[in-house]
């Protein structure tokens, strides 16, 4: 039987791949049952909690904790002391070393019988700070008389005689920039600024950790990626690798935060002190001070472009703080800003920066949504400039097959043009505007990756399918593999249950970021299942006493075919399934892949918004996303991560910041004043997927978990600027900063 | 050979040259060339870096094969979130 | 300190519990009494991840006492399916996909049932005003609300 990888999404006949059956874990979620992070709990557990600086830069000269230990009920308490493996950022991060270097950076632990006992315990911590002068503004931290965080971390690509706070230069692009501008009739250059925004997943991070006295660990946890915590932390305890076995909790949203460790180290070291199992649970205000928001960015951008509407020259100089690490986003928005457009002149240079604030974290397309704010700004504005229609302009620039990529490379098959159009046919397009409202569009590209992964499939004597996989599920993963492996099988859906293993069930798998899963477990999960057919159709053969070469598999059927192969009626897969003992055991598919190969993917924004001229309040009032989906497995979960990602991007444009008083300290940790959109805030958020397949995946599929964040800042900005007659260049476009403007222009 | 395309950044390493060759007939052999050739980008090639072969990208399977007229494009390595 | 002992009816149940004075409800539910359902997604009272009804009464239970359930009778996401039998928003939220990782559902579920106890027929807006407490990070809330609607306009029906 032939089963090779030719490309297959053109034409094929989907059984179960774009229906929208229930998810797997529904009914877990919506009746309470379903266990997330902090809802485990273990026999003799106790609960640790972490003691966290109040100051945005300090050295750390002692710590005494003779105090706590002393108090009764308390088990443990844990310093940087007792992490002896080779120092990294990461571990830093977790626990700090020589000095803190942001509001909220962890310095001690204790692990006590109660939350009650390990607060007092904390009271009782001496730690002797000698506090340092500190800089959270990325523009300010790239100054020479900057307070500096770190002597040795700015690498071989920094000029000479900058600031030891600038860590690292990029620059992309081709052409000649200068040339590009001489031919422009019209050129606008504008400077941006951004605030951090933090993933605001609604499930704080949260860990049980038990070792024994053996050396060997479990660790329950929420986490994009148990087998990467499982790396990650073994090392930084002195343990193998195969000692420590990680099971992943449901996980209550990550959007790339929960991407590392914050707790997890922790929580182990006081286990193994303490020889007792312990529960970690941030509260909204640690997840907030400590855990990774985004960059906040400084961009200047200039782009040329000519009456007929033909963008001659690109050019945007990016600053990204990242935090107190090296490690900002800054060359995927680098990168990224000008991909949708074909531009025979573009260059980009970015800097990462590094400022007394919590270290950055992936967040859904990192760096990518803040480069594409500034360039569809600007060319919003040219646009407006030249009295030229806005998606005709884009149309017309738009990156196609064989484009040369701002950031290097020619696209292959990619779908902006066809976002573009299906925008252009949109009702929504020509549909009136009122008074004081405006239409913005932004265009927004992505990469997608694959990685590491591994899929193990069952059949069970009965005829069903137990699919084993080691990405943690999000938005409805197990429902997608769930239909693949139905889809390849040609079996129901309903026969087919998929779970998340645990590290010690399957080999190394990548975490769930990088809008990978559906393509790279996908492509993974389609293997195992033929790979479990090409068993199958071989003890068919076995049975039918022909070559197995005879056999091919169709409608979940072993099938004679060939001249030679006799005629015997189709061996469905249970049957095939209820005789395996018989015919040579167990059967079982599986596949271990670095999934290489993955495409990009881009999308289409339009919004409409109404500006109150008298506060500055913005109301969006429609907004319709046009991605690239290559092919929805399960359209009603692509429609919400397009939904998603929209609404993200809106509360990133309007409301969400972090704000830094001039202590340092973080003033809004906490849902109140760190305000995420609200259901009254938001119309419904229409979606047209467009299926441009992609030819590195047997069924077609794209990512499409992160593009969806990368247009609506601009989308949203155009139609604010649109509405309130003056061009906006800070986010978040909060009232205070609208009016502003408003009066601004007024004067 | 293969041309490889070089990001603005780590054109310091290749004496301001945007494209250089190397002889490669996959991922490994144009890794290894390249910090041979150009130290220079042997730190951000430790750093990680993926590669974009004709479109796609690759981030660690040394044996690709990498075709004569392939169009190469070194990138810092890819994350997501 | 003393713990207070509390009799209390949990989803139709009849029950005691010891807590401390300074406990919330949310932390008796899920610490004492194992019910995991309420999730802590702030313990501020703004994201509404914990919410339940008291004596028929939408509350954010990380802002109630446990003490102060003493009498009153408090309703759970546990206690909205009755055995096998979805209640219609549980079912509807499935049918509709409105939901992704899933750790606002329960809140809002409970929210949901407390508007349509109230208004049975909701108009678009105030179902969204009505949610508004509860944060949604995944969704965006479109399919959230189509589910609210259309499980209010089955159960007008029904």
């Amino acid at each position: 039987m032939a089963l090779d990888d030719k490309h297959e999404a053109d034409g094929r006949v989907f059984k179960v791949v774009g229906t929208r059956p229930v998810r797997p874990d529904g009914i877990d979620k919506v009746t309470g049952r379903a266990r997330f992070g902090a809802d485990m709990s273990m026999p003799g557990m106790l609960v640790g909690w972490v003691l966290r600086s109040p100051h945005a830069h300090a050295q750390i000269r002692s710590i005494d904790t003779s105090k706590a230990e002393a108090l009764p009920g308390v088990k443990a308490v844990v310093t940087r002391k007792d992490f002896t493996a080779e120092s990294d950022d990461v571990l830093d991060n977790c626990m700090a070393g020589a000095k803190a270097l942001y509001d909220g950076h962890a310095v001690a632990a204790v692990a006590a019988v109660s939350a009650k006992v390990a607060k007092q315990a904390l009271k009782l911590i001496a730690v002797d700070y000698e506090v340092l002068p500190h800089v959270t503004d990325v523009d300010e931290a790239m100054k020479l008389d900057a307070p500096v965080l770190h002597k040795d971390k700015t690498d071989e690509t920094v000029p000479a005689g900058m600031s030891k706070n600038v860590i690292q230069r990029f620059e992309y692009g081709h052409g000649d920039v200068e040339a590009g501008f001489a031919e422009a009739d019209e050129i606008v250059s504008r400077s941006f600024k951004t605030a951090a925004t933090h993933q605001g997943y609604i499930e704080p991070h949260a860990c049980v950790a038990s070792m024994g006295p053996d050396g060997q660990a479990d660790l329950w946890v929420c986490t994009q990626g148990h087998y990467m915590v499982r790396n990650v932390c073994a090392p930084m305890l002195g343990m193998d690798i195969g000692k420590l076995r990680v099971t992943a909790s449901e996980i209550g949203g990550g959007f790339g935060g929960k991407t590392t460790v914050f707790l997890e180290p922790v929580a182990l070291m006081l286990s193994r002190k303490s020889g007792r199992p312990v529960k970690m649970v941030m509260t909204r205000e640690d997840v907030l001070r400590a855990t990774g928001p985004t960059a906040s960015t400084s961009i200047d951008v200039k782009i040329g472009m000519k009456k007929d509407g033909t963008i001659t020259a690109g050019w945007a100089e990016m600053r990204y703080q990242g935090g107190a690490y090296p490690g900002s986003p800054v060359q995927f928005g680098a990168m990224a800003a000008f991909a949708p457009y074909n531009l025979k002149h573009v260059k980009t240079i970015g800097w990462d920066v590094v400022t007394n604030r919590p270290k950055q974290a992936a967040y859904r397309a990192p760096g990518a949504p803040m480069g594409a704010y500034v360039v569809e700004s600007v060319i919003d504005e040219l646009c407006g400039n030249l009295g030229l229609d806005r998606l005709s302009v884009r149309l017309k620039n738009a990156s196609t097959e064989g484009a040369k990529a701002s950031y290097g490379p020619r696209f292959g098959k990619i779908g902006l043009t066809a976002t573009l159009e299906a925008a252009k046919a949109h009702p929504h397009y020509s549909a009136p505007l009122g008074p004081s409202q405006g239409r913005g569009i932004s265009c927004g590209f992505w990469f997608n990756f694959g990685g590491d992964t591994s899929v193990s499939l069952s059949v069970n004597n009965d005829g069903t399918i137990s699919l084993s996989e080691g990405n943690p599920d999000i938005g409805g993963s197990r429902a997608s593999m769930t239909m693949m492996a139905a889809e390849e099988l040609g079996i129901p859906y309903d026969s087919v249950r998929t779970i998340i293993a645990d590290t010690s069930a399957l080999g190394q798998n990548e975490v769930t970021d990088g809008s990978r899963v559906t393509f790279a477990v996908g492509l993974a999960t389609i293997k195992a299942a033929r790979d479990a057919i090409t068993k199958m159709c071989s003890r068919a053969a076995k049975v039918w006493g022909i070559d197995e070469d005879a056999v091919i598999w169709e409608d979940g059927h072993a099938k004679p075919a060939g001249p030679n192969a006799g005629k015997f009626p189709p061996m469905s897969l249970a049957e095939i399934a209820a005789q395996a003992s018989n015919t040579g055991g167990p059967i079982a598919g599986h596949h271990e892949v670095n999934a290489e190969g993955a495409g990009v993917s881009f999308a289409t924004h339009m919004c409409d918004a109404e500006v109150d001229p008298e506060t500055g309040a913005v109301k969006i009032l429609r907004y319709t996303v046009f991605q690239d989906a290559g092919k929805a497995v399960h359209p009603a979960y692509v429609e919400g991560q397009f939904q998603g990602g929209a609404v993200q991007g809106i509360g990133w444009a309007l409301n969400e910041e972090y704000i830094y008083g001039k202590d340092g300290r973080l003033q809004n940790p906490g849902f109140l004043d760190y305000r995420v959109p609200v259901a009254s805030d938001l119309p419904m958020i229409d979606t047209v997927i467009i299926e441009v397949p992609n030819p590195g995946h047997p069924y077609g599929v794209r990512g499409v978990g992160e593009t969806s964040i990368v247009p609506p800042l601009a989308a949203v900005a155009n139609a604010v600027s649109a509405a309130a007659g003056v061009r906006l260049t800070e986010l978040p476009m909060s009232p205070p900063r609208v009016l502003k403007a408003i009066d601004t222009a007024r004067a | 050979m293969v041309k490889v395309a070089i990001w603005g950044s780590l054109r310091v390493a290749t004496e301001g040259r945007a494209e250089v060759e190397v002889d490669a007939k996959n991922l490994r052999e144009l890794l290894d060339r390249l910090a041979d050739a150009y130290p220079g980008i042997k730190p951000q090639i430790d750093r990680g870096v993926s590669v974009s072969i004709d479109g796609l990208i690759y981030n660690d399977s040394w044996f690709t094969p990498i075709g004569r007229g392939s169009e190469v494009v070194l990138l810092p390595r890819i994350v997501g979130g | 300190m003393t713990q207070i002992h509390v009799s209390t009816t949990i989803n139709g149940d009849a029950g005691e519990f010891l807590c401390e004075p300074d406990e919330t409800l949310l932390d008796v539910l899920r610490d004492r009494l194992g019910l995991t359902g309420a999730k802590e997604g702030c313990g501020t009272g703004d994201c509404g991840a914990c919410s339940v009804t008291v004596d028929g009464r939408l509350i954010c239970s990380c802002l109630m006492l446990g003490a102060e359930a003493d009498g009153r009778e408090v309703t759970t996401i546990e206690g909205m399916a009755n055995g096998e039998t979805l209640h219609p928003l549980q079912r509807k939220f499935l049918e509709h996909a409105a939901l992704q990782c899933g750790i606002c559902t329960p809140g809002i579920l409970v929210a949901a049932k407390a508007l349509l106890e109230k208004n049975p027929n909701p108009t678009e807006t105030e179902a969204r005003y009505w949610l508004a407490g509860n944060l949604c990070r995944c969704t965006g809330y479109d399919k959230i609300i189509r589910a609210v609607m259309d499980a209010a306009h089955e159960m007008r029906g029904a």
